[in-house]
């Protein structure tokens, strides 16, 4: 007998998730999730990822998240789809992650492109530039939130809650003081403070 | 700008488009919207595809539309070339990053146990979220000086940090205080 079709989703098998851990059941429900989070996150995906991931999925602990986080903004490219990637490939290998870039891009990407067409017959009402500006507000609070809930995180760091919040505060007036460029403050601050952890953890 | 065809550019421009954003997907640390000054010189001061309000208009549309960040580029691309421009751009800058995302991943999954891979999680975590706080710092420039919107921020920070529900209704309410001119 031929083995039956499943049930139409794009997955076969989910892999075994840690004992205690909740771990996405298929390549379908990681699009699905993804999907839903890029379609919350409007000024900015981070804030809303932190809330699915974390706290509502459970996929990731707030540690979890943050390591993933560390090492999608060292590498180039947005930051947000490094880490949709990152976290599809733990689960489902390079089928995850295609699927959690996919759900984090189409639908927005088909949302954006109606509105570009769309916006050169609005731009000029009032409301409009309005609304804008009132959203780009809430994106700024969303993101300094998602940064003082992470920074609980911190508290396992084996560098010590001293020494990460004077790393934490140099990178902040770092980059939103001083305006420096991001690679000067990842090869030199970073290098410093990799360093310091490597040393205390030897 | 014709709105019918598939794309305004020859096959060379559209190709060349691709390949300057294909390099800048590698410089692209913290960030599509890091490259965005040099986009700009490219697009707007060197082929004069698009103009400067243009340029700032894409950005500021897709900050504000739901989704990742770096679908400005791809709305760069729609306004120099229509939808192939849209793809030109868009693949250009995720195609390369990607890869490299995914190779990285796993090679510091393989070694998640060493000294050195625990040392780079534990010393680069504080400053991922200094790099956040100076992210959400930079969004509050157009707030500044605006009791209203500054106000807005901080009840934002406040809602955001006592629930867990979903940011989208602090965007709403953005959304409707901006359009009513409350802010």
């Amino acid at each position: 007998m031929p083995t039956p079709p499943d049930d139409g989703g794009l997955e076969p098998v989910a892999p075994p998730a840690p004992a205690g851990r909740r771990a996405p059941r298929s390549t379908r429900e990681l699009y699905l999730v993804f999907n839903r989070l890029a379609l919350q996150g409007f000024g900015g995906v981070l804030a809303v990822a932190q809330i699915e991931l974390v706290e509502r999925t459970g996929w990731l602990t707030r540690e979890e998240f943050v390591e993933a986080l560390s090492l999608a903004q060292v590498l180039p490219g947005p930051n947000v789809c490094n880490l949709a990637l990152i976290t599809g490939d733990r689960f489902f290998g390079w089928r995850g992650a295609v699927a959690a870039l996919a759900g984090m891009m189409l639908v927005p990407l088909l949302i954006v492109l109606a509105l570009a067409a769309a916006y050169v017959h609005w731009a000029h009402l009032p409301a409009v530039s309005g609304a804008l500006r009132g959203m780009g507000a809430v994106a700024a609070g969303l993101v300094i939130a998602t940064a003082l809930k992470l920074a609980r995180a911190l508290g396992a760091n084996p560098l010590g809650l001293p020494l990460c919040m004077a790393f934490g505060g140099l990178t902040f007036v770092a980059i939103a003081l001083a305006r420096l460029p991001l690679v000067w403050v990842v090869c030199g601050l970073g290098a410093v403070a990799i360093t310091t952890a490597w040393w205390r953890l030897r | 700008m014709v709105e019918v065809a598939l794309t305004s550019l020859g096959t060379l421009d559209l190709l060349s488009l691709f390949a300057h954003f294909t390099l800048l997907s590698l410089l692209s640390v913290g960030g599509a919207i890091t490259t965005a000054p040099d986009m700009q010189r490219y697009l707007v001061s060197d082929q004069r595809w698009i103009t400067d309000a243009q340029f700032t208009a894409s950005v500021a549309l897709a900050q504000a539309a739901p989704g990742p960040n770096v679908l400005f580029v791809a709305v760069l691309g729609w306004n120099v070339a229509g939808p192939l421009g849209a793809m030109a751009t868009l693949v250009g800058i995720m195609l390369p990053s990607t890869t490299l995302a995914l190779w990285a991943a796993r090679w510091e999954a393989k070694r998640r146990d060493t000294l050195a891979v625990r040392a780079f999680s534990a010393g680069l975590a504080p400053l991922t979220i200094g790099l956040l706080l100076a992210t959400g710092w930079v969004l509050t420039d157009p707030a500044r000086g605006h009791w209203e919107l500054l106000a807005l921020v901080v009840l934002t920070v406040v809602v955001t940090l006592r629930s867990t529900a979903s940011p989208i209704w602090m965007v709403a309410v953005g959304m409707l205080a901006g359009a009513f001119g409350w802010v």
